[in-house]
């Protein structure tokens, strides 16, 4: 895939204080990349210096010819905010605004609304008023009203952050396909890790204002690059180990007086290295389980706490040790606090960290 | 309370008439306020939308001198407009002094800040995210203008009435530079004002409930205006 949008030495300051700073990143054609980072990291700043709307410092270059003239960048690109803010207008004119600021002709305009606002199943509110519209409806219009200008880069900051969860699933569903059969290439802003999962071709980690690290989703969830990225992405299991030996094949730490059998080696030269453990590949049982899984630890269950669709487990195994299961299993298995338990995960599911962030 | 009764018995009688003083002092409010607020709403809205988006420095003085305009003495931009319009004055050449265009440019000059102060407060009230939205979906700074002044055109709308209730009720202005002239300058302030000193009762209670309807007409429009639903 070509480069669609490089910036380099991307800074951006606010009040005299540097909020922003990227060595490098790069938007490919077709993909989309979510910027993945928690409140206050600066991802909707990065979408605002991406699509040239601040002043920014650094290189932006759009299809590699250097970013000058805002306004004819801004042209061929949408963007999409937290909020729908729309025009008090019909939903149709909304949908079709990009286009009537392009001076694009009446009929065109009034057929590409259409047909954007029809992709994100909103077609049939096209002669309400905007102010009529529940939230989740105006935000479905105000990414017809991008799609509608058939964008070369599509930015969504954070788009269905203001929604209830049924819409919000709703409309990520309605999104992935619009962008899909569209071929946009597209940016997408958020915190939340199911909407990263769900849309991203690759993920790039923001914190504290710098790019953390770039990757496919698949990878990223896996193999976070350190501490403060795992803890971000879900991986509430870091746990400071010792390498007792390492082959081609398998790596053996000494995690408190328990054995670790792990198939990632250390990062280069670490004898200390931080394990990761995803708490949602932690297998939870009464008793050990005949599976091919090298690792399995008793434990004692400290706390169990339902969370959303997921049910968290915190377990004393001699190391403290999280472990997500669903509402079934733990319903099947009646867990309790002080229940003895066996958990136990296979050797590829560990991955591990140098101990402290390089770079 | 006779006085009273009678009194508004002639009113009546003359509005159900349409009794040509009462029909000439009401066309000639309507006239001369109506053009001092068209000409405050072409020059007010623009100036107003300007202030509430430009940012220079000494906008908040500007700012100020267009709020103290909102509260300026109908009888001090009577005497100031006098001065200018007098045979000797400045503009004594126009010949203007006791006419309907001093009256305007008096009332211009009364409803021009409140135009544009409230105009620069409708500006500023739209979603500054909105500003970068539509920066976002390529719009040239004229274009952002426009949007925006047409989102603001209710709270805009609530401005040009306000601009034109001051007018319609001053009274101190407009009997200074029109000198109240009967069919041609006399308009209904001046009128009932005129007739109360008179003890005509009866006419200045008929002139007095056509200002109230009008008067209730623009407050009417105003609560529409603040009262509508705003998109999301």
């Amino acid at each position: 895939m070509a480069d669609m949008l490089e910036a380099d030495e991307l800074t951006v300051a606010r009040g005299g204080r540097e909020v922003l700073r990227l060595e490098r990143l790069v938007v490919r054609e077709h993909e989309t990349l979510v910027v993945l980072g928690p409140n206050g990291a600066g991802k909707t700043t990065l979408v605002q210096a991406l699509a040239s709307l601040i002043p920014y410092g650094g290189t932006l270059r759009f299809r590699g010819e250097l970013v000058r003239d805002s306004l004819a960048y801004r042209r061929r690109i949408a963007v999409v905010f937290q909020r729908p803010l729309l025009l008090d207008r019909s939903v149709r004119e909304n949908a079709g605004l990009g286009l009537a600021l392009r001076g694009v002709a009446h009929d065109d305009r009034d057929r590409r609304a259409n047909a954007a606002l029809a992709r994100l199943g909103v077609a049939h509110l096209a002669e309400r008023p905007a102010w009529a519209l529940s939230g989740g409806e105006a935000q479905r219009v105000s990414i017809a009203r991008a799609l509608a200008l058939d964008p070369e880069i599509l930015f969504l900051d954070e788009p269905f952050a203001g929604l209830d969860a049924p819409a919000r699933e709703s409309a990520i569903a309605d999104l992935a396909r619009a962008v899909r059969d569209g071929g946009a290439t597209t940016v997408l802003v958020t915190h939340d890790r199911d909407e990263a999962l769900s849309l991203a071709d690759r993920v790039a980690v923001l914190i504290a204002g710098r790019i953390r690290q770039v990757d496919p989703a698949e990878s990223l969830f896996v193999r976070p690059v350190d501490p403060e990225v795992a803890e971000f992405v879900g991986v509430e299991n870091i746990l400071p180990a010792r390498v007792q030996a390492s082959d081609d094949e398998l790596t053996r730490l000494l995690l408190a007086d328990h054995v670790l059998e792990v198939t990632a080696t250390p990062p280069a030269g670490e004898m200390f290295p931080l394990v990761g453990i995803p708490p949602d590949d932690i297998v939870i049982a009464r008793e050990t389980p005949a599976t091919s899984a090298r690792n399995a630890f008793a434990g004692r269950i400290v706390r169990v706490e339902p969370i959303g669709r997921r049910v968290r487990v915190v377990l004393d195994c001699g190391f403290p040790l999280v472990a997500h299961v669903t509402h079934r299993s733990a319903r099947e298995l009646s867990l309790r606090a002080g229940d003895d338990v066996v958990a136990s995960f296979k050797a590829t599911t560990p991955h591990l960290l140098a101990r402290y962030r390089r770079g | 309370m006779d006085l009273i009764l009678a009194g508004i018995s002639e009113a009546a009688a003359r509005l159900v008439t349409l009794d040509p003083d009462v029909r000439e002092a009401t066309s000639a409010a309507l006239v001369v306020s109506g053009s001092a607020t068209l000409i405050s709403i072409a020059t007010g809205v623009p100036a107003g939308a300007w202030l509430g988006l430009s940012s220079f420095r000494g906008r908040e003085l500007v700012l100020s001198l267009v709020n103290t305009g909102m509260g300026l003495p109908p009888v001090v931009v009577g005497l100031f407009v006098a001065v200018l319009v007098w045979r000797s004055g400045p503009f004594g050449a126009l010949d203007w002094y006791c006419t309907r265009q001093a009256m305007v440019v008096a009332q211009y000059l009364l409803a021009a800040p409140t135009v544009a102060g409230l105009t620069a407060i409708a500006i500023q009230s739209v979603d500054p995210m909105l500003r970068l939205q539509l920066a976002a979906l390529g719009a040239t700074r004229g274009q952002t203008l426009a949007i925006l002044v047409r989102e603001a055109r209710l709270p805009i709308l609530t401005a040009a009435m306000a601009g034109f209730g001051a007018v319609i009720s001053e009274i101190g202005a407009s009997l200074m530079v029109g000198c109240n002239i009967k069919g041609d300058t006399r308009i209904l302030t001046t009128a009932i004002a005129l007739d109360t000193s008179k003890g005509e009762f009866g006419s200045a209670f008929a002139l007095a409930f056509i200002l109230l309807l009008l008067v209730f007409a623009v407050n009417a429009v105003t609560t529409w205006a603040q009262q509508r639903r705003r998109p999301l």
